[in-house]
């Protein structure tokens, strides 16, 4: 009673008007930085020309959906963006959770902090910077891999230019590079689990293995949950840095994918009404996988984002 | 009874002790795996070129020599894009914490009445956006393009950082400052700079470090929306140089190296010289970013 008398007061006295003012600029940048380019979709509707602007070009309805969806090239594109998706998913995201239990398993806390310090670094480390490392040391001519080959009297290979090397070589430099940082959240998700669990379980003659699979698993499963569920609303947004810095001649076949063919249709060759399309394309598919997620979640876990 | 338990006692210790050296095991390769690219392309920038070259680096430098440094620094490209990236860098990190962070503080304050339908704009964003080409459509109508503007602007504002600064204010600062703040007589504008901003010192440097590494390490928006060669960050030059493979000879032809096949060993060792230099305020920064980054993921963990 006494907080809201104060509350009252100050806002009465002083004026919510400030609180307005001072989210002016946030909201500002949201409506020209997010809700502007959302706008700018019904391109996707129009045969758009620089010289007209987007309110003047005339309307062509589906047409550029047609284009995409009649193309040779969009099964090409759609399957090569899934595959490498659910290829990532399927490794990247228990092998955090892996190592976060691994972590929790270890007693001496100071070798556990050394191991994260170094396990966590490579998240630091920028896109350009991982696919020149993964290009120098597979490097057909120089890499360590190859000279590690011809030194055991083998024939050195050419990952680089081969197009199988291209999946397993972007879902595994992931991994990689983000299993210290993803394991964080699991980490803290096992260290707030309630101890007296694990005195019981001792007392019951519970092994590692038994204390893992009915305590630490079911005590980070909403946490889990969670982050499967932000993982798979981003199903069909495959980062297109590292894709972009990765694709050559060889491996279009298979590193064709939805944000590059984008990129290049859209900024390289300006065909902006059926880029848009695609992109529209991509973000319905995102928003759809993840409210069936979320709701597939919702009824069979109770957890949920919203 | 007491005796089944404590034969299950044993049997479970073996099998802990068994499984104990697995997860050692499993820890041990996931750091060698994780650590060895690190060293290697450490030891390969302090070899010389020819043993580079030659496949006799595998662990250590070999001929230790700083020849690939001493090409990096007469690379013109490289300081320019040094420069570049440490301006947009800097810009980008004090806009992109300035203005999350009144939009933490205003989403912080229980009594603002559009504060549910202000947070439900906000995280649509997160969920939706216009996609690659209508914002560059945007980007080139305001005239911000081949402007450090493209790089800065159109991130400056992070919905999930100010959803996490949010969750750190409301749960840190005692709402008795508050109130002491109004029975002082003081506005909206005293409390944040005076009470608020002070005490949130923690998630300021969450903020301001999750800008500065995203902007250090970015190259997307420079490849989109930047033209002129003088104003690439350093990330562009790096792709140009270590992936695309194009060097300017000359830059190297300098350093009295005279034979061609020479220039190109140097232009080999330039490379791993040249991700160790890129990487080298990463490196200073490593024991802040692991911790503010780790603080991070705990504070946007919990429920606000």
């Amino acid at each position: 009673m006494r907080k809201n008398h104060f509350l009252y007061r100050c806002f009465i006295n002083k004026g919510v008007w400030q609180l307005y003012l001072l989210v002016l600029l946030p909201v500002a940048f949201v409506i020209i930085f997010a809700y502007l380019p959302m706008g700018g979709i019904i391109m996707a509707f129009k045969n758009f020309s620089i010289r007209k602007g987007i309110f003047a070009s005339p309307w062509v309805g589906m047409k550029y959906f047609d284009q995409l969806f009649n193309s040779p090239i969009f099964l090409d594109i759609f399957k090569n963006t899934i595959i490498i998706s659910v290829y990532s998913i399927a490794v990247g995201f228990p092998f955090p959770i892996i190592l976060a239990l691994a972590f929790n398993e270890m007693s001496n806390q100071k070798i556990k902090k050394i191991l994260q310090t170094i396990t966590f670094a490579p998240f630091f480390i920028s896109t350009v910077v991982i696919v020149s490392i993964l290009m120098q040391v597979f490097s057909y001519r120089y890499g360590v891999v190859n000279e590690t080959i011809k030194l055991f009297g083998g024939n050195a290979v050419d990952f680089l230019g081969s197009s199988s090397f291209f999946r397993p070589a972007y879902v595994w430099s992931g991994v990689w590079q983000t299993a210290g940082y993803s394991s964080v959240l699991y980490i803290a998700a096992l260290s707030s689990i309630d101890t007296s669990l694990y005195e019981a379980a001792y007392l019951d003659g519970a092994n590692k293995l038994q204390k893992i699979w009915h305590i630490d698993l079911p005590g980070i499963i909403p946490t889990i949950i969670t982050m499967l569920i932000l993982t798979t609303g981003n199903i069909l947004n495959v980062g297109f840095e590292k894709v972009f810095l990765m694709q050559n001649p060889v491996n279009y076949g298979v590193s064709e994918i939805i944000s590059t063919y984008v990129y290049k249709s859209g900024i390289q060759q300006a065909q902006f009404s059926f880029s848009t399309a695609v992109g529209l394309f991509n973000s319905v598919v995102n928003c759809a996988a993840l409210l069936i997620v979320n709701w597939i979640s919702r009824r069979v876990s109770d957890t949920s984002l919203f | 009874m007491k005796n089944s338990l404590v034969s299950n006692r044993i049997r479970s210790s073996r099998i802990d002790r068994v499984y104990q050296s697995f997860i050692y095991i499993f820890l041990a390769v996931v750091t060698v795996v994780i650590l060895y690219p690190l060293i290697y392309v450490v030891s390969c920038s302090f070899s010389s070129a020819e043993s580079l070259v030659n496949g006799q680096v595998f662990f250590l430098p070999v001929n230790f020599s700083l020849q690939g440094y001493q090409a990096v620094f007469h690379n013109s490209q490289v300081w320019t894009g040094y420069l570049n990236s440490i301006l947009y860098t800097s810009a980008g990190t004090l806009i992109g914490t300035g203005i999350t962070l009144l939009g933490a503080f205003v989403l912080s304050r229980p009594e603002f009445p559009l504060r549910k339908f202000i947070t439900v704009l906000f995280m649509i964003t997160m969920i939706f956006n216009g996609g690659l080409l209508p914002t560059y459509i945007l980007i080139n109508n305001l005239g911000m393009y081949n402007t450090i503007w493209a790089l800065v602007l159109p991130g400056a504002f992070s919905v999930w950082l100010a959803i996490i600064g949010r969750t750190f204010i409301k749960s840190t600062i005692p709402e008795e400052l508050f109130e002491a703040t109004c029975l002082d007589g003081g506005n909206y504008f005293q409390y944040l700079l005076k009470v608020v901003l002070p005490l949130s010192k923690p998630i300021i440097a969450v903020l301001a470090l999750n800008f500065a590494v995203g902007q250090w390490n970015s190259y997307f928006s420079a490849l989109v929306y930047l033209k002129d060669t003088a104003k690439f960050p350093l990330q562009i030059v790096l792709r140009n140089i270590i992936i695309s493979n194009i060097i300017d000879y000359s830059s190297i032809g300098s350093l009295d190296v005279k034979s061609l096949m020479e220039r190109q060993y140097i232009s080999e060792l330039l490379k791993y010289s040249l991700i160790i230099v890129s990487s080298v305020p990463m490196l200073i920064l490593y024991p802040f970013l692991q911790k503010y980054f780790i603080k991070g993921v705990m504070v946007g963990s919990l429920k606000g």
